[in-house]
């Protein structure tokens, strides 16, 4: 009865990450091996299939080009990103405090969701100009709805007894908001956040793409304008690289942010 | 005379036209430990929410210190059926909630607590996340987490249901070592006879829904009641309460 139980478990730290991650870098290296041979061996031209190891060392040598690139998506990936978080955090305190708020806002927003991008991005650029702000709108737009939805579900998982609990100790609404409500939600906040940041470089290429001075989305374009599908693909895999970092990103705050979760409970889902 | 610390006389209540409570009565003096016992579903949830404010009696009184419950600033401190701790507060943080939420300061709530942790054996886990505790243990912290709100009454509902038998059995004479020691005045539900003969000053037996009270049992038997002379006296009172539960569910 005095011994704490067994919520963490301690494992040779070595054979834990070859385990989790071995198979991964196998397949991973299996493709990249297939794709190489066949590219080198069938005859296609490299301005069509450009082998992994011409890409790599076109990506290598354009360097300083791509580094340009990649700074201004950044930038508008990280505003967005923050535009985003701000008015879902804001406004699902809102609607959290006032329902009938949600049933007014919600069918808008689902209806924002289903706007094709490839279409929007252009208006968006039309009505902004060339400037950071139609990317910073356009990051907004496909990040906002996950985030809004992950924590007015989060503020709703909050167990029956702890709200009990709270009105039995006389807590109000906004008591309960700030003891129960909003840590409930942080899981679920960071579920939201691991997906909408991979959408948000996304969006953000999407925006560039569709009329910026700089970034990944117009490197992309000139690079296919001007036939050089190596370059194409550094430039994507300079995006994926991003986009893993900033994914690494939140794992790190959460980490930070939730110690209880390590402990084993607590970070449903 | 002193009047009677909670005093029930004639409640009805129910939700829509489903009677759950009938002209219930019953009455905890200061410093008495009352059980009420009842099958599950007999309506006991139901009337700690109504004891908390959460519903209206139908008809009848309730009484906290010769006044009506309506007039009385929060009164109880309850203790829900699990634990109810939350994972993001450490064990102290959950122990101070109540505190808090009174308005005391983190800082000092913490002072106010943690000199108890000792008296219930969690010396040492002050900084623990509640994951890391047994199931005994988180249920020691949740009373904690109740007493010291100093309320003049504790509300506990069915407060080890959730533990294993044997964590439980060792909780139950846990608890009224504790009591022995602080003499709270105490009403606990639960369907388990064994820990309402162990633990109380009176039962209160209910019938199934909608409940009545069918019995009230005086248990004048000196504690500790889970060795010496007094075992065999309880558990022929065990005995006894159960053929009374059992005839009255023949009978519905």
């Amino acid at each position: 009865m005095t011994e704490p139980s067994s919520g963490t478990r301690a494992r040779a730290p070595l054979r834990h990450a070859v385990r989790q991650y071995l198979p991964a870098t196998m397949a991973f290296a299996a493709l990249l091996g297939l794709w190489e041979a066949y590219a080198r061996l069938s005859g296609i031209a490299p301005m069509t299939l450009p082998p992994p190891s011409q890409v790599l060392l076109s990506g290598w040598r354009n360097r300083e080009g791509l580094w340009d690139n990649i700074l201004p998506t950044l930038r508008a990936t990280l505003f967005g990103f923050a535009f985003s978080l701000v008015t879902a955090f804001v406004l699902s305190v809102l609607v959290d405090f006032f329902q009938p708020l949600r049933r007014a806002l919600f069918p808008l927003f689902i209806v924002s969701q289903t706007l094709p991008l490839v279409a929007i991005a252009p208006l968006i650029v039309l009505w902004f100009g060339f400037g950071l702000l139609p990317k910073i709108l356009l990051v907004a737009l496909v990040t906002f709805f996950p985030m809004l939805v992950a924590l007015t579900e989060g503020y709703r998982s909050v167990p029956e007894e702890i709200e009990a609990l709270l009105a039995s100790m006389g807590a109000g609404k906004a008591k309960l908001f700030l003891l129960a409500r909003l840590p409930s939600a942080l899981p679920y906040f960071f579920a939201g956040l691991r997906i909408s940041i991979t959408y948000a470089v996304v969006g953000a290429i999407f925006a560039e793409y569709a009329g910026a001075a700089k970034g990944l989305g117009i490197y992309i374009l000139n690079a296919k304008n001007n036939f050089r599908a190596d370059l194409v693909l550094a430039a994507v895999v300079a995006s994926a690289v991003l986009t893993l970092v900033l994914f690494g990103a939140t794992l790190v705050i959460q980490r930070l942010a939730m110690p209880w979760a390590r402990t084993g409970e607590g970070n449903r889902p | 005379m002193t009047p009677p610390r909670l005093q029930l006389s004639g409640v009805s209540c129910g939700y829509d036209r489903l009677a759950v409570l009938d002209d219930l009565s019953l009455t905890v003096n200061p410093g008495e430990f009352v059980s009420i016992l009842g099958p599950s579903g007999a309506g006991k949830s139901t009337l700690f929410r109504m004891l908390t404010g959460a519903l209206q009696p139908q008809s009848g009184t309730i009484f906290f210190d010769g006044a009506p419950l309506s007039q009385t600033a929060r009164p109880f401190a309850f203790m829900p059926q699990r634990d109810a701790l939350m994972p993001w507060r450490r064990i102290i943080d959950n122990a101070t909630l109540g505190l808090e939420v009174q308005g005391m300061s983190r800082q000092a709530a913490r002072s106010k607590v943690r000199p108890l942790f000792a008296e219930f054996g969690l010396a040492g886990f002050e900084e623990h996340y509640p994951a890391a505790l047994s199931g005994g243990m988180r249920q020691r912290a949740a009373l904690l987490r109740t007493v010291v709100q100093e309320r003049p009454m504790l509300l506990l509902d069915e407060p080890f249901g959730a533990l294993d038998a044997l964590t439980r059995s060792r909780m139950q004479i846990w608890l009224s070592e504790m009591w022995r020691r602080h003499r709270w005045t105490v009403l606990l539900v639960t369907h388990d006879v064994r820990e309402a003969v162990l633990l109380s000053d009176r039962i209160h037996l209910l019938s199934p829904r909608p409940a009545r009270v069918i019995r009230d049992i005086d248990i004048d038997l000196p504690r500790p009641r889970f060795d010496g002379a007094t075992v065999a006296t309880a558990a022929a009172l065990e005995t006894d309460i159960l053929k009374t539960l059992f005839q009255t569910e023949e009978t519905f």
